[in-house]
């Protein structure tokens, strides 16, 4: 077919650094492993004011998929990225409005509603 | 494609969304992506149930008391790594240095399978425990959340195989070094859903 | 060895149905009898079914939704007639257990298996011949997607005959839809032929997204592409974002069912209402993804026939971008009544009334357009000037429900019925018989009858304002849709006149298959040689009709937006020369498609009876249809240089249209 030179931007996936080879996973899997240790000491230590720990354990999750999505994925927003950025950003409101819509929705509906337990208790 | 044609579309100030179509690799690339887009928010729909039922435990065992930190933190690093091995694997795959290239993946494959293991046991502890998902809502989106993407693991890996016999019986011609690309697309994308699973399911554990 | 099947299953005791399968099975005999004595298979199986190519795809899409439009609305028949009976004490003749199994399949058909194929069709067709490429980005994927559509459809008619459909409404919720309220296979049907073709929608939606934003022709930036484009570009993104949700909720609740899971059952802390907020998270960027290409058909129809470019193109992006981003925003108004609590409801009350404005903007654009224009009085100008004044009705009956004290009135009743169907019917189908009267001359080369189709126009039109208003004053004097019957006799005028405008609309269907087969007889004397029958302003009227199986034997490089337009006012052609010719790939056709949708059917079957044995047969052959596929390395087929020389050749007419041909040079590129 007609194709001709980088029409349209770069797939995802594709290191713009490739003479680098191993070090964006090297770096990548440093500061994955880091964040996951963390993360698994926030969830046990005392040290951490209990209410904060859900909004940390979401910050260093937050920070690890970014490490993943940087490093291993190479998806920047460099010109030639711009798709895949977009197409992640899309992906990722759409997620956060499901995920947060519907504990938001549910909590609502939960708290001005009988639950189900007493509603089938009723009905005997 | 004339010569005007060619002007146009090699001129470097020619911005990239006028270049006209793209190559295969990039049209396969992109699509595979929002593959995996629209794979992920399949998985937030799991999440967002799994949150919204997580505390409906119908009188029966809670989070906190199924879950096993230390196995989790084993499996997180078993997926970490074998996410790492894999980019190995598609660098032997770009300097189409083959033995390398079956080497690392399947070290992949190895850690996959490790993964699947310990997740298996754990699952059937909990059943024999009498904690199945049929015995509360909060064990049914437990199950479903995570055996989804145990499931896409398992497939990943079935992928896996399926590609190294491709490479072995087809070489590494670009159909086959495409399939690779995506699969490694795939399986870095599992491993940042399993990131969402740790934090959300077993971290956040109540 | 039958899991739950037997012989029982045929509804022996339903005349009615037992009938409908006699009728359906005497025409499906006539049809193979005639094509096997007429020895078409070869062709048929060679051409369309394994076909590649995104044209005939496009068609078979059409084709699925016409037959589909047929079943669907002979259930909106029955609905009538029962409704317009059943006053009083007046019990109707069906009884309640039937009636409910027709408008489930009634909702069903017409939303998944009519309005989805009609618009994917158009987009599938359209597409790549507006961008100015070759086909989609991928051709097998494509055909694939067409079959699994197809199996779903095999899979929904085969209820009909063998066991029974779901009585939960078009949306199957629980706990109603729950094993212990519906043990019966007709929940079962419906979910596994929906996942069916769910996956076949998103897989066409991921198709169509990389098509549109990574193989345009040169030179053919974003802001060059035809509003069509756009509009497709947005509802296939919606496709790939929305149709998860509906994966996933379905895979829950067929848990419950088959597994004993407790997502959404009454019991062991399961919550109902989680199933009704996953699905609208679909359904409503699903309304969507169906009404924005009728918009965009259109758009292109508004400027073709007005003779002036589209007004306001950047706003029309604008809108089209805001429109899908904010359709996320809206979906808790439909279930206002429902639990949400007062700040709750008022947020996503507001927030569909803002989505009201967007559609308002591309109003306002197309009257603009028209305005000042000379305008065409075709078929499709009528198709859009009706949509105009209708969609408009149906929208503002939309915000005024999107009030929630309005809503918690009107909730379920038949105003929610009229209106819906006052902007399903007003915007989809409406824009599905535009996109199909306009395009028509492209796919086969000869015009759709001009009377016939102002005959159709008119009974749509007439029959729907017959057919919905009464339902509007219904709804606001207490009647409830769903209702298979009521007490009070004052409302059976209204159902009466409702019927009424069914049997318009029926005329209207029926007179769709009598223009077919006129405008077949009549072909030679309509037939367009230019390729511009309409004198239209985007790329897919450059390329004679029927297109050849590569669409642009040289891409066109695109300067402008309305491209063609600007090409033929310049007395330029891209068009290529003779002596320039080169052998060309298309896409080889192959019978993946086809048999993988096969052997999903049979594990849609075997899942629906719980035959265990007969779906791993099914996996297990859908599974290996997929290794051979991707095995093989011969995927495209050489179209020599001489073929496509003696193409050209035979279709070497330019457009005539006001140009003298001694000043038609050839385009070269920019800067040349």
């Amino acid at each position: 077919m007609d194709m001709q030179v980088q029409g349209q931007g770069q797939a995802p996936g594709v290191d713009p650094h490739d003479s680098q080879g191993a070090r964006s996973y090297l770096i990548g899997l440093m500061y994955a492993v880091a964040l996951t240790l963390a993360s698994f000491w926030a969830a046990t230590t005392p040290l951490v004011y209990a209410p904060a720990v859900p909004v940390l354990l979401a910050a260093l999750a937050i920070a690890q998929m970014g490490v993943h999505v940087s490093f291993f994925l190479h998806i920047s927003s460099a010109p030639d990225q711009a798709n895949n950025f977009l197409a992640l950003a899309f992906g990722v409101f759409v997620t956060a409005l499901i995920v947060f819509g519907s504990m938001m929705i549910m909590t609502n509906l939960n708290h001005n509603m009988m639950s189900m337990d007493e509603l089938m208790k009723m009905q005997r | 494609m004339s010569a005007g044609e060619q002007a146009l579309t090699a001129m470097p100030g020619v911005p990239l969304a006028l270049r006209g179509p793209a190559s295969v690799r990039v049209v396969a690339g992109f699509g595979f992506w929002l593959f995996l887009l629209s794979d992920v928010i399949l998985f937030a729909a799991l999440f967002a149930t799994y949150s919204v039922l997580s505390g409906s435990t119908a009188g029966g065992p809670s989070a906190a008391e199924l879950f096993d930190k230390r196995h989790v933190f084993l499996e997180t690093l078993c997926l970490l790594a074998s996410s790492v091995t894999c980019g190995f694997g598609l660098l032997a795959l770009h300097r189409t240095d083959a033995r390398a290239m079956y080497f690392w993946m399947a070290i992949t494959l190895v850690l996959g399978i490790s993964f699947l293991s310990m997740e298996g046991t754990e699952f059937a502890s909990m059943v024999a425990a009498g904690a199945g998902p049929t015995h509360s809502a909060f064990l049914s989106a437990f199950f479903t959340l995570v055996g989804t993407h145990g499931l896409h693991v398992s497939l990943g890996l079935v992928w896996l195989v399926v590609m190294l016999l491709q490479a072995a019986t087809l070489g590494l011609q670009p159909m086959v070094s495409r399939r690779f690309f995506c699969f490694a697309l795939f399986w870095h994308a599992l491993d940042i859903v399993w990131i969402g699973v740790f934090t959300i399911v077993y971290l956040g554990a109540k | 060895m039958f899991g739950r099947l037997s012989w029982s299953a045929i509804p022996f005791d339903q005349p009615i149905v037992m009938g409908t399968c006699a009728t359906v099975g005497a025409g499906l005999l006539v049809v193979f009898a005639l094509v096997t004595v007429k020895g078409w298979w070869p062709y048929l199986w060679r051409e369309w079914i394994t076909s590649v190519d995104h044209k005939r795809i496009g068609v078979m899409y059409m084709i699925l939704g016409l037959i589909m439009l047929v079943r669907g609305f002979s259930d909106a028949i029955m609905m009538r007639t029962q409704l317009a009976l059943a006053a009083g004490h007046a019990a109707g003749y069906l009884p309640p257990e039937h009636y409910d199994q027709i408008f489930s399949a009634h909702g069903t058909i017409m939303i998944f298996f009519v309005a989805m194929p009609f618009v994917i069709g158009l987009m599938n067709f359209a597409l790549p011949l507006q961008l100015g490429v070759r086909d989609v980005a991928f051709p097998v994927l494509n055909s694939v997607s067409f079959w699994l559509t197809a199996a779903g459809v095999l899979l929904v008619n085969l209820s009909l005959f063998v066991g029974e459909f779901a009585r939960t409404g078009w949306l199957a919720y629980p706990p109603l839809s729950e094993l212990a309220y519906s043990p019966g296979v007709g929940v079962d049907y419906y979910l596994w032929s929906l996942q069916l073709s769910g996956l076949g929608t998103l897989l066409s939606g991921i198709n169509l997204t990389t098509t549109i934003l990574k193989l345009r022709a040169p030179g053919m930036g974003y802001k060059r592409m035809p509003v069509f484009c756009w509009t497709a570009l947005a509802s296939n993104l919606l496709i790939v974002a929305a149709f998860p949700v509906l994966t996933a909720t379905f895979a829950m609740l067929l848990l419950d069912r088959y597994c004993g899971f407790h997502f959404f059952t009454n019991d062991l802390g399961g919550n109902p209402m989680m199933y009704v907020n996953l699905i609208w998270i679909w359904g409503h960027p699903e309304v969507y993804i169906l009404i924005l290409p009728a918009f965009g058909v259109f758009s292109e129809v508004v400027a073709t026939f007005s003779g002036k470019p589209l007004f306001g193109y950047r706003s029309m992006v604008l809108a089209t971008m805001a429109i899908c981003v904010l359709s996320w925003f809206v979906w808790l108004h439909h279930f206002f009544t429902m639990g949400a609590g007062a700040d709750v409801n008022a947020f996503f009350g507001i927030a569909t009334m803002i989505i009201a404005i967007p559609t308002g903007v591309k109003v306002f654009n197309w009257l603009f357009t028209l305005y000042g224009g000379r305008v065409q009085f075709t078929v499709p100008i009528y198709w859009a000037l009706g949509f105009i004044v209708t969609f408009v009705i149906g929208g503002m009956t939309g915000v005024l429900m999107a009030i929630p004290p309005a809503d918690f009135v009107l909730h379920n009743s038949l105003f929610l019925i009229a209106h819906f169907h006052n902007v399903a019917i007003g915007g989809v189908v409406f824009g599905a018989m535009a996109g199909y009267s306009y395009w028509f001359p492209k796919a086969f080369g000869f015009k759709l009858n001009e009377r016939l189709g102002k005959a159709i126009f008119w009974c749509w039109f007439l029959g729907f304002y017959l057919a919905f208003m009464p339902l509007y004053a219904l709804g606001l004097m207490g009647a409830t849709r769903r209702m298979q019957h009521y007490p009070n006799t004052h409302w059976q005028p209204l159902m009466l006149v409702a019927l009424a405008g069914a049997v318009v609309i029926l005329l209207g269907i029926a007179l769709t298959a009598v223009q077919l087969a006129v405008s077949i007889r009549q072909r030679h004397a309509n037939r367009d040689r230019t390729g511009d029958p309409w004198n239209a302003r985007t790329l897919e009227w450059s390329i004679p009709s029927p297109p050849p199986a590569w669409n642009f034997t040289r891409l066109p490089s695109v300067e402008r937006t309305d491209a063609y337009w600007h090409m033929k006012e310049e007395g330029v052609s891209h068009r290529a020369l003779p002596g320039t010719f080169v052998d060309l790939h298309v896409p080889r056709n192959t019978p993946v498609g086809v048999f993988l949708a096969f052997f999903a059917m049979i594990l849609g079957f075997a899942l629906t009876w719980r035959i265990y044995w007969l779906a791993v047969v099914g996996l297990v052959g859908a599974v290996a249809v997929v290794l051979v596929q991707s095995w093989r390395t011969d995927r495209e087929r050489l179209v020599p240089a001489e073929e496509v020389a003696a193409f050209e050749h035979a279709h070497g007419v330019l457009p005539e249209i006001g140009h003298d041909r001694s000043d038609v040079r050839v385009a070269s590129g920019v800067g040349s």
